[in-house]
């Protein structure tokens, strides 16, 4: 923020006078100044809006919405260290959160121990939990009964291990595994579009999608296997409908692979859910949640031949959109997760994360958590949102935007389709090339005055107000690694190295690999040398950089 | 009229983190600035990257840090490049950091620290001003 000069030139170019780019949305549609009957004249009540839990869902996933049952209020639950991260969850738990996410830690993302020389520096970090092995999991299970609260696991690349390690700790605890609760991410396509913490080639992670697919699907019937993610690709530079036409993509392809490894397209897609941004544009996010629903029910039903109702209900999660945060007057971020979070509500979400607004500056503090968590609350319980179920149905604006969104998804979904799918598209820089240009047009926008930033690139002030800022624990490391250390030592070495070599095995053949990996984990094998045996075997992935 | 030769920079992110936009933003916006971008991406460690900065001849090495890595990277990457007698090389970080971070990294080495939201023309101006021609 050093060159006067251009901020002057941006702040006199603002105003409306944006020129071609005014009254855009995110994914660059033209808003028309007004929308009447004509906008959508063309659509019918019943076959394309539906009644509220009922096909093609539109209008929401339940009959009664949030005047039954509000959404899931789910906040972040990680800190460093697995009992540490457990507190917090019991203190969100008592603040009246009804549903956690957990974040790994760099190093366990990356399918790293704490104790592995590349960890060094980066265990606890990103304000994740380290999870190295079973040990930590009974940690950051402990008294939290794994049948009622859904704890979703912020896990891809390494969710068999994590899933296994769940698994093993609910079955010391005597918790039937029928009945267990939960998420596991384990969205691995998008890693390869937009996150990035993938080790293996696309192929072999897939596999192992499956496998837990089938493991789930199989032995934890209220489970969801994976949580497919449109989040971390709007992060990246995804417009909305980009973001919601990927997503769906993937979510079609993982219902594909399904059914190649034998199950039927009923057994496992009820099971499915996913997670999406809110992002700035209110009237957008809404239509993009309304989309969501009608592709996906239109689909499920008539390409894939689903019988079973909910194979043909999107359910979701929903986070606001921690990129549109800024870290100059950091508080103004406080009223922009409020409103993405009300445009999460009025597209009938049915869990969400609301930021804390002081995320572009550091790991938020217990204060900035709470408040996050206050602002869903108070959505919920003063606004008078809920009091009736899907609002904004018939609105001729919010009808022909979510028609609109869901006519361009199409075009992508073509596009796709024409490069031989989602596998083979990221394989050929589809997904890089897309999200990389977008993410630039964005910035663009914004340097050139085209985008408003309130705080940023309008109203800018060289003074900023002091936010308090978490403070890290320098120690936890070494507490860690020397923690690691002593479990390492203590426990049946050649058992270790048998069932490294059952995991061996196993992922060279076809078997499912839960089995061994459950074994695996109950006998102290920790993440990095389950992962680290399973490179040997499928390789390691290396992408070219597209910009 | 002779041809300037161009700016090189090296772009690229160190440790586990992948979150790469902002690095890949800053990469395409320097080369619309008309400057030459080595993109070295994500999970490189201090060794590497100056070797790659050398191998290249950049004049400029810009690093992008998210996930709070930035106070034990940069003293290992400014050591790395003292080891190696890498005087001549701009050394820049951009990303979330908290603003009391800031003189520290400097002290550490880092020559100018953008935070998160800084608009590209305030990296583009103080790398022209800054490289030696």
């Amino acid at each position: 923020m050093n060159n006067q000069k251009d901020r002057e030139t941006i702040e006199s170019g603002h105003r409306r006078s944006n020129g071609e780019d005014s009254f855009k949305n995110l994914s660059g549609f033209k808003i028309k100044a007004l929308y009447g009957p004509e906008d959508i004249s063309h659509l019918n009540p019943e076959t394309d809006l539906g009644l509220p839990g009922e096909y093609p869902f539109t209008r929401g996933i339940h009959k009664t919405m949030y005047r039954e049952r509000p959404w899931t209020i789910r906040q972040l639950g990680s800190l460093d260290s697995p009992s540490r991260a457990n507190e917090r969850i019991r203190q969100l738990l008592k603040m009246g959160a009804t549903g956690i996410s957990l974040c790994l830690d760099m190093p366990t993302i990356m399918g790293k121990d704490s104790d592995d020389p590349l960890a060094e520096g980066e265990v606890g970090s990103c304000g994740g939990v380290a999870i190295d092995s079973i040990e930590d999991m009974r940690n950051l299970m402990e008294g939290i009964s794994l049948d009622e609260i859904s704890i979703n696991f912020v896990s891809n690349s390494q969710s068999a291990v994590l899933l296994a390690m769940f698994v093993a700790v609910a079955e010391e605890r005597g918790v039937p595994l029928e009945k267990l609760t939960g998420t596991m991410q384990n969205d691995i396509l998008k890693e390869y579009q937009a996150q990035k913490s993938y080790y293996f080639p696309p192929r072999p992670s897939m596999r192992l999608t499956m496998d837990t697919l089938s493991f789930c699907n199989k032995f934890l019937p209220r489970f969801n296997p994976i949580s497919i993610s449109g989040y971390h690709l709007a992060s990246a530079g995804a417009t909305p409908v980009q973001e919601l036409a990927f997503t769906l993509a993937n979510g079609f392809t993982y219902v594909e692979e399904g059914i190649r490894a034998g199950l039927s397209v009923d057994s496992f897609a009820p099971r499915l859910s996913f997670f999406f941004k809110a992002h700035n544009d209110f009237f957008e996010n809404i239509a993009k949640f309304r989309a969501a629903r009608r592709i996906w029910a239109k689909t499920m039903r008539e390409r894939f031949g689903a019988k079973d109702r909910r194979s043909c209900i999107l359910r979701m999660h929903a986070q606001t959109s921690g990129s549109s945060l800024t870290a100059h007057q950091a508080e103004n971020n406080i009223i922009r997760v409020t409103t993405q979070a009300l445009s999460a509500v009025l597209g009938g979400t049915q869990s969400l994360h609301t930021n804390a607004f002081d995320e572009a500056v550091s790991i938020p503090t217990a204060r900035s958590e709470k408040l996050a968590l206050r602002t869903q609350q108070i959505i919920a319980g003063e606004s008078g949102v809920i009091n009736t179920i899907d609002p904004l149905a018939g609105s001729y604006y919010v009808e022909a935007l979510t028609d609109q969104m869901e006519t361009e998804c199409y075009k992508y979904f073509n596009e796709i389709e024409n490069l031989g799918g989602v596998i083979s598209a990221i394989e050929k820089g589809y997904y890089a090339r897309i999200i990389a240009d977008s993410a630039f047009r964005y910035q663009e926008k914004i340097e050139k005055g085209k985008r408003t930033v309130v705080g940023l690139n309008e109203f800018f002030e060289e003074e900023e107000i002091d936010i308090q800022l978490r403070e890290a624990d320098p120690g936890f490391e070494d507490e860690k690694v020397s923690g690691l250390t002593d479990f390492k030592k203590n426990r049946d070495h050649a058992l270790v190295k048998a069932c490294l070599n059952d995991i061996r095995d196993v992922s060279q053949g076809s078997d499912n690999i839960m089995p061994a990996l459950i074994k695996a984990v109950k006998s102290c094998v920790t993440l990095g040398e389950i992962i680290g045996v399973m490179k040997e075997v499928f390789g390691e992935y290396r992408e070219d950089y597209i910009y | 009229m002779a041809t300037k030769k161009k700016i090189k920079v090296l772009v690229t992110k160190v440790g586990l983190d992948g979150h790469d936009r902002g690095a890949k933003v800053v990469s395409s916006l320097l080369k619309e600035a008309g400057m030459e971008v080595i993109y070295l991406g994500m999970f490189q460690r201090p060794e590497g990257i100056v070797k790659a900065a050398i191998d290249e001849d950049v004049d400029v090495i810009g690093l992008s840090y998210l996930s709070g890595e930035h106070l034990i990277f940069t003293p290992k990457i400014v050591e790395e490049m003292k080891k190696n007698s890498v005087d001549d090389v701009l050394l820049l970080a951009g990303g979330t950091f908290p603003a009391e971070d800031i003189p520290t990294m400097e002290e550490m080495g880092i020559d100018k620290v953008f935070r998160a939201g800084s608009l590209t023309a305030s990296i583009v101006d103080y790398i022209k001003t800054n490289v030696e021609e």
